[in-house]
């Protein structure tokens, strides 16, 4: 069974051996070459991916399957079978990211080989001729790294090998939000998300470490299946109240909210848009930010014991899912608009999970996150793509410098609306059955959950329809009179992934997800939720309503709410002042009352016992230096002086 | 008059200290060696004096001081030739002026 899908292997080697190839030879190959090498090198993985998954659904038995497993580092004098194992584990929550990296990196691949062409990057390189220059084939090797980190990710067979490869991401994502070097702002963007994901990944690593002292595991299926007298026991021993599997559990959820941007610490993901659109598109939009629900989805089973912590994560992600769309409303950057949104839809995810409990309509909640997982890598995407072909037309991020695109640009007109809508929930598009699958899962759960989750999906319609009209309808600004040339559709390899993308959207909500993608292996066999589905529809439509009614056309409505309540939008616009609480809290509190006296303690106590010592050994040293003088004639005199001491000191004790 | 050992060893001693004196006052290399020499030859009569004195009739003693002598000999030489290669260097033997390899 195993050896069947032993040619997985390949997918991990090609991106990691494209990525070697494509960044020792930078300055060797050119442009074409290297983008096209890239390109191929992810043909090969989409092949490999989709022929691995469709062979695994199609096998008619669902369960997780260990195609390959090796020991890296032996604990077993610490207890019997206690490994550091690597190895790909294939199930259908993992047979289902491959589908989603694979498709999305291959799109974003070629896309890149337009967005990324000289104009753009001499746009960032004139300051440096490095970008410009190698800029295009550099990129192309880190969206490799990329590729195979988050393959790793998704295959791994263990929660140590997941953390590696988790790590891995982070730092491709670093690489590639810094892209732009010559940029300050792109430099700041990739320290912050490193910094911020790194701190939560402390989290992570606790939880892990708790969790692996008891049940002396790190494999997911020993973990799942295989001990359940050590879950028992972490469930029973408590600690400040809860108990530890439920600390252990909040631990291992805290580095997921960090990779996925959960509020308090999302504050990365809106800067990450520094980087290309391509990489957003693919990195903060269908797949590294959403491993974090793919990391509890994972151990989904662990956390159903632990119902406390997924309380916690019910909490968050509702919480988030509004504060993003609330943020959202009041953007003018349109990436910035796009990553709130990302926010926002992966708080659904989350709160998905969170609210997902076998006895509520089959455990509908874990596969609603699955979908929507699935059906939002798709669609927004498609909406990031979008953008960039905007930006790559318009030389701007900001939304009050487009308007009426939909004349200049008609593929990316239709397929932005296609993708808003399916974010809206609008039948039949994608977002429509995994959304709400999502709100029957959390009125199950509780109705104040459910209309809270309605809310924001009306919030969400809103929002994305006021990008969508501020870009393509809107006013046209006099487009020759700004010194640039007339916009036109993107080259055809930009407006390819557009096309595939967008008919993805149209059609992927009709699989059978819930078939095969359920927390027991089982089939989900409960009927649709009538009241659920009109009543989505309708708060879908109210928000459309009500953005086609202030933004289509040029007026001077909301302008007009926004004098209403002036403080209102500015703290919306400034993201509810977070950013200058985090620097509030890292600069005045911890930097000047922490980290200054513990540095003074380092520098006065530490370093100057050390000093002191080195000084005494120094001036000891000076003071006997003259004793060695080379002169033979006076170590003849001392050892002459030592000898009769000694003669004398033997003839007193003889006598 | 019967030689007693005391009558060996007061000459050897005064000559070692004789040796002594000289190796660590003299400036010049060469009266260094002689002195050096002295002590060698001193420490020699020691030997052969205990030999006959404590064991009669055997040899180490004696024989040691033959490779002694015999050392001391090679020693000299070598110990000369340096000398010579040092006052051709720098036309002196004095062990003051001589600080060139000095740190």
């Amino acid at each position: 069974m195993a050896e069947q899908y032993s040619y997985l292997l390949a997918i991990l080697v090609i991106p990691i051996a494209m990525f070697l190839f494509l960044g020792l030879m930078t300055t060797k190959l050119s442009k074409k070459v290297a983008g096209t090498l890239g390109t191929i090198g992810l043909g090969a993985c989409l092949i490999i991916g989709y022929t691995a998954a469709i062979t695994y659904f199609a096998s008619g038995s669902l369960e997780p399957i260990k195609v390959m497993d090796t020991t890296w580092i032996d604990f077993s004098q610490i207890a019997e079978g206690f490994s550091i194992n690597l190895g790909i584990y294939l199930d259908p929550i993992s047979a289902m990211m491959l589908i989603v990296v694979t498709t999305i990196s291959f799109l974003v691949h070629l896309y890149s080989n337009g967005y990324m062409d000289d104009a753009h990057l001499i746009k960032y390189g004139h300051e440096a001729e490095g970008l410009a220059k190698h800029g295009f084939q550099r990129y192309f090797a880190f969206l490799s790294l990329f590729t195979f980190s988050m393959l790793g990710l998704v295959l791994a067979t263990n929660i140590f090998q997941m953390y590696i490869f988790w790590e891995l991401v982070g730092v491709s994502s670093y690489l590639l939000i810094g892209f732009y070097y010559t940029d300050p702002a792109a430099i700041h963007a990739s320290k912050k998300a490193f910094i911020t994901t790194r701190f939560a990944d402390l989290g992570f690593l606790i939880g892990i470490l708790i969790l692996s002292y008891y049940t002396k595991t790190f494999d997911f299926d020993t973990l799942i299946n295989g001990s359940s007298s050590a879950l028992a026991t972490m469930h029973g021993t408590t600690f400040l109240g809860c108990s530890v599997l439920c600390w252990a559990m909040t631990c291992i959820f805290i580095g997921g909210a960090g990779k996925s941007a959960m509020f308090p610490l999302h504050i990365w993901l809106p800067d990450a848009m520094e980087g290309p659109t391509p990489v957003s598109a693919l990195i903060h939009a269908a797949t590294m930010v959403v491993a974090g629900v793919y990391l509890v989805a994972r151990l989904f089973p662990l956390y159903l014991i632990a119902e406390g912590s997924l309380v916690v994560i019910t909490v968050v992600g509702a919480f988030t899912a509004f504060y993003a769309a609330a943020i959202a409303c009041a953007q003018t950057d349109i990436k910035r608009i796009l990553a709130f949104s990302t926010i926002s839809q992966i708080a659904f995810m989350i709160t998905s999970l969170g609210v997902a409990r076998p006895e509520y309509h089959e455990g509908v909640g874990y596969m609603a996150s699955m979908f929507h997982l699935f059906t939002h890598a798709m669609f927004k995407a498609c909406l990031f793509l979008v953008a960039g072909a905007v930006i790559y037309r318009i030389h701007s991020n900001e939304s009050s410098h487009m308007g009426g695109l939909h004349k200049y640009m008609p593929i990316a007109s239709i397929a932005c609306l296609i993708g808003c809508l399916a974010i809206s929930g609008i039948f039949p598009f994608a977002g429509f059955f995994s959304k709400d699958e999502i709100l029957v899962a959390a009125y199950c759960n509780n109705f104040w959950w459910g209309a809270w989750m309605s809310m924001v999906a009306g919030m969400t319609a809103f929002y994305m329809f006021r990008l969508y009209y501020l870009v393509f309808w809107w006013d046209t600004p006099d487009y020759e009179a700004h010194g640039h040339h007339v916009p036109k559709e993107a080259p055809l390899v930009m407006t390819l992934p557009l096309i595939i993308l967008s008919v993805a959207t149209c059609v992927i909500g009709f699989l059978p997800f819930s078939d095969y993608i359920t927390y027991n292996h089982e089939p989900l066999h409960a009927g649709h939720n009538w009241t659920v589905i009109i009543s989505s529809t309708v708060i879908a439509l109210i928000g459309i309503g009500l953005a086609t009614a202030l933004y289509l056309k040029k007026n001077d409505k909301p302008g007009k709410m926004q004098n209403a309540a002036p403080s209102l939008w500015t703290a919306a616009h400034k993201r509810f002042y977070m950013d200058e609480l985090y620097m509030f809290i890292t600069h005045n509190v911890i930097f000047q009352n922490i980290c200054r006296p513990i540095a003074w303690f380092d520098r006065a106590i530490i370093d100057g016992t050390m000093n002191m010592f080195a000084n005494i050994t120094n001036s000891a040293s000076y003071a006997v230096r003259k004793l060695q003088s080379g002169s033979i004639q006076a170590y003849v005199w001392i050892y002459l002086a030592g000898a009769v001491l000694l003669a004398a000191v033997a003839i007193i004790c003889l006598i | 008059m019967e030689l007693t050992v005391l009558m060996y060893l007061i000459p050897s001693l005064i000559m070692f200290g004789c040796g002594v004196y000289g190796f660590v006052t003299r400036k010049n290399m060469i009266a260094i060696l002689i002195s050096l020499e002295l002590m060698l030859n001193s420490v020699d009569i020691n030997f052969v004096v205990f030999n006959s004195f404590l064991f009669p009739g055997q040899l180490e003693g004696m024989f040691f001081t033959l490779f002694a002598i015999a050392i001391a000999a090679a020693e000299t030489a070598l110990a000369l030739a340096i000398v010579i290669n040092v006052y051709r260097k720098v036309k002196n033997v004095d062990i003051k002026e001589i600080s060139k390899m000095k740190f």
